[in-house]
């Protein structure tokens, strides 16, 4: 069993055409491996003995990719590591974690025992810091890579993904932290330490606006001294926290917020209650009291929410649909699985057009959900190395361009990834259930802890109706109906997308022959959605085109993930080719029969609709 | 104090998923069927190595095994688990050795590696379920054995401490060092890869695996001397030719037969009175209680 081996449709991705434009970028045209080069024949020049202590950026040139191929083998080896850890070790541990949970001793929370078998598991194999740059110990992973970790992880155990996958704080610290900071800290999460995000309060949970905690400056001490109370605090009793504090007395909204940090060794927070949940019980929800707690600013005060938090969101959002993914890809297996083992009526139950017709859906969720996910990784991907690279070097105008064009993708995609994907693991993990009949019922099966699990997906990191209000600008302003022109337009009239890698030499005439009509089809629904996209506009009534957003959002996800679907399906019709075709055909029944509902819509009905 | 622990392992046909094309014709190992993988109590070894190494600072764990060139793959997964070095002995010479010389080999190699502290391995090979070549190798170097470990629970002033399993129960002995051990499958399962590990040893290689020169990332073997694994000959660590290898092996198979069970395995009994008796009397007359 390797949970990433087993699901080819994973690795397929590594082959994304913008792969070979991340790993140049990321890798900084491969500087860490020709550096280290360097450091060894100077080495030898000198008839010193190579060490790796002469890389001057410190360990880790000695594991850094000298080309494009080398760097694919590397992830491709990173993801067998972890497709056996979250195999044989996290999905093992899975069922007695969500058993025991986290409790609370004299103000601190302590795992599930076997909570910290994974961790250890995992810091063993060395995934913690993996985005991280090689000269403070990480593995310089891009986005789309981490993603897929937290994929495979997530489908062992949801609730330790979010243990593991906080470690992505550290890519705020990194981006907005001095350079004394990031040399403090990040080596501590490399080596396996933990984080978290202490945001929400009692009174501020979607509206972070309203932030209470207080930071202020003393001058005694000579650092800021946090009070207060956080609430609803993921992994709450972290080792290194980054904390949204209210560091300018006298304000109330978010411009009189800020970021810091606080590191657990200095004490000061305490635990004060782990919330009992429905779901990914392994995952400490804390509820954290701050006393004259001792923490370091990081970045300038009072862009804590309106910028920091602002990334630290998006790059949590992009965690959540690759959990999500991970879970609807496990709901998927274990309906699968019961379906093909279940008889009734004389016959295996995988037979039935009934339990067939869930299978194919729930897979074509998973398979056009994971495409977004990746996708949208791919753009995060270029947008912030170009980020970072800026940080020693001007851009190019060219650079400047490209930059601007996927951060802006990035930012359109991401809610969407994050919505879709929640809400798809919310209905795989239904029909997982459905599958299993009665016995979906009892605890003894897998499936009812998918079920409570996923619930959260589709809450936390923002709602699925804020990752509307997120995505809605992009679909009223027209930037989506143009990215999916774009994106129609780049596939070619068989479906293959104008190749970087080679189709795949499998693709037979008549498979992309069908391909060409689904694309065809899906075509037909553009003009559908350009309708509705201007009858909602043509409402000018703000309340009716807030009633109608989450419609458009759906019409405008389900458009692009068929769109995605073909183009995989083009590369690699083994893989996809089934999902291509079951997946276009729920889009135009979701598509078509919401065109049809925003044709008929009159905003003096919302009457109707109003409880009170 | 710092140790030098050699850890035997060896590649093995994955005989625990036995597919039907596992056997040939000639009721013999159809190996290529089998995928080769780490024999699964040397990982355990692996695994105590690791944690000595840890617990005593400037401690160094060597993999040694013997088998073909591709047997290199069982040194880069102990490298990836955070060995230090391996040693392939590889030659026609040791090709066709039974547990003598293949322990008359692997003890030559310790001796030329020198000054090692513990020797441990997995109790025994799933492939051949012998269980003989640890104690041979302690026989053939004249060190003390301890076999059936479950844990290496200490090791100081010269002495290890370990507990192993024996028949009901578990005990803890102690042994002067140098030492060798042989690791149960009850023992801890050995740690998981490590990420940067395998980014940096992936491509390491023995001399006689080594990519030819014009392939891709040829030219790394020269810059990267740990890309290059140490790859021993009956002649590199002195062996007597004629104690290893086929020609040193006093085991010689006759025949292979596959078994099949003519007689029934179970027997039924009733509860009554006579049929108790006559299991009683039958377990007598066959020795097996009394």
């Amino acid at each position: 069993m390797n949970y990433y081996s087993d699901h080819p449709e994973i690795g397929f991705y590594l082959n994304h055409p913008l792969m070979a434009r991340i790993v140049e970028l990321k890798e900084k045209g491969f500087a860490d491996a020709k550096e280290y080069s360097a450091s060894l024949s100077s080495a030898a020049a000198n008839n010193a003995p190579a060490s790796p202590l002469s890389f001057r950026r410190g360990v880790g040139g000695e594991a850094a990719p000298v080309d494009l191929g080398d760097a694919i083998e590397n992830y491709r080896q990173i993801l067998d590591i972890t497709g056996d850890v979250a195999a044989n070790i996290i999905a093992p541990n899975s069922e007695s974690v969500d058993l025991e949970g986290p409790h609370l001793e004299n103000g601190r929370m302590i795992y599930a025992s076997k909570t910290f078998e994974n961790i250890d598991a995992t810091r063993k194999a060395g995934l913690w810091g993996v985005s991280m740059p090689r000269r403070y110990g990480g593995l310089n992973l891009p986005n789309v890579v981490f993603s897929m970790l937290s994929e495979v992880i997530s489908a062992a155990d949801a609730g330790f993904q979010n243990i593991w996958s906080l470690q992505s704080c550290i890519d705020t610290l990194y981006e907005f932290g001095s350079e004394e900071q990031r040399q403090k800290y990040i080596p501590r999460i490399c080596a396996g330490e933990t984080m978290s995000m202490d945001l929400t309060e009692p009174d501020a949970g979607s509206d972070l606006q309203r932030v209470m905690l207080k930071a202020t400056y003393s001058e005694e001490e000579g650092c800021w001294l946090l009070n207060g109370v956080k609430r609803f605090i993921t992994n709450g009793d972290s080792d290194i926290h980054l904390v949204l504090a209210r560091s300018e007395e006298g304000t109330t909204d978010g411009r009189g917020l800020s970021m810091f940090i606080y590191d657990k060794r200095q004490g000061g927070v305490n635990v004060r209650h782990i919330e009992h949940k429905l779901g990914i019980h392994g995952s400490p929800t804390c509820e954290l009291t701050y006393k004259n707690a001792r923490a370091e600013l990081c970045g300038s005060t009072r862009l804590g929410l309106i910028k920091y938090v602002m990334s630290l969101m998006n790059g949590a959002r992009l965690g959540i649909a690759a959990q999500s993914v991970g879970l609807s890809q496990e709901a998927y297996n274990e309906g699968l699985a019961y379906a093909r083992e279940r008889a009734q009526f004389g016959q295996k139950i995988i037979g039935f057009p009934a339990v067939y017709d869930m299978l194919s859906r729930m897979k074509a969720k998973l398979d056009a959900g994971r495409s977004l996910l990746y996708q949208t990784a791919a753009y995060v991907d270029i947008y912030k190395a170009l980020e970072d690279i800026e940080r020693d070097r001007k851009l190019t105008p060219e650079e400047k361009q490209e930059l601007k064009k996927y951060q802006r993708l990035a930012d359109a995609f991401t809610p969407l990834a994050k919505g879709m994907n929640s809400e798809y693991a919310n209905q795989n993990a239904y029909d997982a259930i459905s599958i299993h009949g009665g016995s979906g019922f009892i605890m003894e099966y897998k499936c009812q802890r998918l079920y409570r699990d996923a619930r959260i997906f589709s809450i936390y990191e923002g709602t699925t109706q804020l990752q509307v209000v997120a995505a809605i600008r992009y679909i009223i302003n027209g930037t989506m109906l143009q990215n999916i022109k774009d994106l129609a337009g780049s596939l070619c009239c068989d479906g293959v997308e104008a190749p970087l890698a080679a189709p795949s030499a499998s693709i037979s005439a008549s498979s992309s022959a069908s391909l060409a009509a689904l694309k065809a089809r899906v075509e037909a629904l553009i003009p559908v959605y350009e309708e509705a996209l201007a009858t909602v506009k043509a409402l000018e009534n703000q309340e009716a085109i807030d009633f109608l957003s989450r419609r458009l959002y759906d019409m405008t996800a389900e458009i692009v993930m068929s769109l995605l679907i073909i183009r995989d399906a083009a590369q690699a019709p083994d893989l996809f080719e089934k999902s291509a075709v079951v997946y276009v055909g729920m889009a135009e029944e979701d598509v078509l029969g919401k065109a049809a509902y925003i044709k008929n819509f009159q905003p003096a009905s919302l009457a109707n609709f109003r409880a009170e | 104090m710092s140790l030098k622990i050699v850890v035997l392992a060896k590649q093995v046909p994955d005989t625990r998923n036995v597919g039907k094309d596992a056997m040939t014709a000639e009721g013999t190992v159809n190996r290529a069927a089998l995928p080769a993988i780490f024999n699964p109590e040397d990982l355990n070894a692996l695994e105590q190595a690791l944690r000595l190494k840890e617990q005593h600072p400037g401690s160094t764990v060597g993999v040694l095994t013997m088998g073909p060139p591709r047997a290199g793959e069982i040194i880069r997964q102990g490298l990836y688990r955070g060995a230090d070095t391996g040693w392939l002995l590889t030659d026609r010479l040791f090709a066709g050795a039974d547990t003598l010389a293949t322990s008359y080999a692997l003890a030559t190699a310790i001796q030329k590696i020198g000054d090692v502290d513990i020797v441990i391995g997995g109790r025994q090979a799933i492939d051949g379920d012998t269980a003989q070549v640890g104690p041979q190798v302690a026989q053939k170097l004249g060190l003390n054995q301890v076999t059936y470990a479950e844990e290496v629970l200490s090791v100081k002033d010269g002495k290890a401490t370990i507990k192993r399993v024996i028949d009901g129960g578990v005990e803890t002995v102690e042994a002067p060092l140098p030492v060798v051990i042989t690791v149960n499958g009850s023992a801890a399962p050995c740690r998981p890869q490590n990420a940067k590990l395998v980014m940096k040893y992936k491509r390491a290689t023995c001399p006689m695996e080594r990519p030819a020169e014009g392939t891709p990332y040829d030219y790394l073997y020269e810059e990267r001397p740990y890309l290059t694994l140490n790859q021993w000959s009956v002649a590199d660590v002195d062996g007597d030719p004629n104690q290893c290898g086929l020609a040193g092996s006093p085991t010689k198979v006759k025949a292979v037969k596959n078994i099949v069970f003519q007689a029934k395995e179970s027997k039924t009994l009733t509860a009554s009175d006579a049929d108790v008796e006559g299991m009683i009397k039958e377990l007598l007359d066959e020795k097996i209680i009394g």
